[in-house]
């Protein structure tokens, strides 16, 4: 049974086809590449999951759940910039990530205490545990990266979404988040989308990597038509699954 | 060496700060001294000690007839109409600043409003504020009110729209309703901006306030200003401007203050 569905799926803003006729189903656990170029509808279709966003057809389940109309506790999403809260320290970070649901926002008395302590063993796993008292502002690119990730999944959400989450990071911080994000998952087993620009990253830690493109294309009107799923990798063990020795004997394994 | 590459030393940079006060004392000084030297009565340019004594007299004896000292009891009235103008505006400004931002059914509504009404020149309503609400202290508050409530609903709404939407929809994800998106993610952000807009508009709240005062009152800095020019008592008008510069310098002072004491966050750098 496919966890996320998404069924003949159009959007256009006005009169611009933006993606049209996207079919995809997703299994529970499954890690999701979602390559393309620039302006081909990567985000779009990612805002559409989110359900930042509408689509003017077709429909977007969850667990067979009805189509969402705004973004909710079930998606975490992770953005480039802006993923964190200036105004609070690391801790209160990963803290709101629990205590937004409630009614003021906040927790108060021994539950803010079993909180915090629970949020010292999240930043313990993901390693900002000595800048928990300072303000995002102070940290590193990276470390904001990993912030906005141990954020989303305190929230527990059943489909993590990340738009580019390492596109403004250096190759070395960008090559650490890989493994972070590789044990993170390893961990909660959580089907996770991530929008990239890198190939090789999407081929590196997805398990599927799709890529979005404009299979029709009007030269003299460039916009009339949308973008959709032009081929569906399989990119587990390094994109070529099919060349796993299936068999123990009789063969010669590489060393 | 280019132009804006030179930087001054600290001591430099102290002399410089203080050049211009300096000069403009000396400049009134040598005005005051050429008139005085001409005519020895003259009222409109008192000497510095003049003003000093005049001062000192205003600052510690009291009113012949009330047994009050005038100038305390002016300063306070007035700073109570004001601090009374402009915590109102800020706390009405905040809250309307935030339902505009954030829900597009009243920034609809009220954006365009806000935006005519911020037009409407503040003193032209005062004859109908008189009318409205009397000459007491609430016609006073109403004009300072009426004065940068617009301005400030306009900044602020500005600056809630201002917020990232992935900030916000990053809220939504956690489960935050419209009442904690606001209450959590976007007031705490505003509230540094909302003091910083509370600078800017300290200078047309004692616009108002002056105006207001010099046209009825019976106390308050504006109208002792207003008074005392029917005797030409420059000294006197003097030593209220001063005082009031004063007072506006240390309110701006201190919200700068506030700013980088409440907000740490809004400092804090790589």
């Amino acid at each position: 049974m496919s966890f996320v569905t998404v069924d003949n799926v159009f959007q256009s803003y006005g009169n611009r086809p933006i993606i049209e006729r996207v079919n995809v189903t997703v299994d529970e656990g499954e890690f999701i590449s979602i390559v393309g170029a620039s302006g081909c509808g990567k985000s779009t279709f990612l805002r559409l999951l989110l359900a930042q966003e509408t689509p003017t057809r077709g429909e977007i389940r969850i667990d067979g759940q009805p189509p969402a109309q705004e973004p909710g506790l079930d998606r975490g999403v992770v953005f480039q910039r802006y993923s964190v809260f200036p105004h609070m320290t690391v801790r209160e970070n990963i803290v709101a990530g629990a205590c937004f649901r409630r009614p003021w926002g906040r927790f108060f008395g021994a539950e803010r205490k079993a909180a915090l302590a629970r949020a010292d063993e999240t930043l313990a796993r993901i390693g900002l545990d000595h800048v928990a008292d300072q303000y995002p502002a102070t940290l590193s690119g990276g470390m904001q990266q990993r912030l906005a990730i141990g954020q989303a999944l305190t929230a527990k959400p059943r489909v993590l979404l990340l738009d580019e989450p390492f596109g403004a990071l250096d190759p070395g911080t960008r090559l650490s988040m890989h493994d972070f994000l590789t044990e993170l998952r390893a961990e909660t087993g959580m089907t996770v989308f991530m929008v990239t620009h890198d190939l090789e990253e999407g081929f590196k830690l997805g398990d599927r990597v799709l890529v979005f493109d404009k299979p029709r294309w009007d030269p003299t009107d460039p916009n009339a038509y949308g973008a959709t799923i032009t081929y569906d990798f399989d990119a587990r063990n390094g994109g070529i699954p099919f060349q796993t020795i299936q068999e123990d004997t009789h063969v010669l394994h590489p060393a | 060496m280019r132009l804006i590459n030179r930087k001054p030393g600290v001591a430099l940079a102290a002399f410089l700060t203080a050049l211009p006060f300096v000069l403009v004392l000396i400049a009134y000084a040598i005005g005051s001294d050429i008139r005085l030297s001409a005519n020895p009565s003259d009222k409109l340019l008192p000497a510095p000690s003049t003003i000093l004594a005049t001062a000192e007299r205003l600052l510690t004896e009291p009113d012949k007839r009330s047994g009050q000292i005038l100038f305390w009891k002016d300063t306070w009235a007035s700073l109570q109409r004001l601090l009374l103008g402009v915590g109102i505006s800020a706390l009405v400004a905040t809250v309307i600043g935030l339902l505009i931002g954030l829900l597009p059914h009243v920034r609809a509504g009220l954006a365009g409003f806000v935006a005519v009404l911020s037009m409407i020149p503040p003193l032209a309503l005062l004859p109908i504020l008189f009318i409205v609400f009397g000459l007491g202290e609430l016609s006073k508050v109403v004009l300072i009110v009426i004065g940068i409530l617009p301005f400030l609903i306009r900044d602020l709404s500005g600056r809630v729209l201002e917020i990232p939407r992935e900030m916000i929809v990053k809220a939504e994800t956690l489960g935050a309703s419209s009442w904690v998106i606001a209450l959590r993610v976007a007031l705490p952000q505003l509230l540094p901006r909302l003091i910083q807009a509370v600078r800017l508009s300290l200078g047309p709240a004692w616009l108002f306030l002056i105006a207001a005062e010099a046209i009825a009152a019976d106390q308050g800095l504006g109208y002792r200003i207003f008074l005392v020019r029917r005797y030409l008592a420059m000294d006197v008008i003097l030593t209220y401007v001063i005082w009031i510069t004063a007072l506006a310098f240390v309110m701006d002072l201190a919200l700068r203050w506030l700013s980088r004491k409440a907000f740490p966050w809004t400092e804090a750098t790589l």
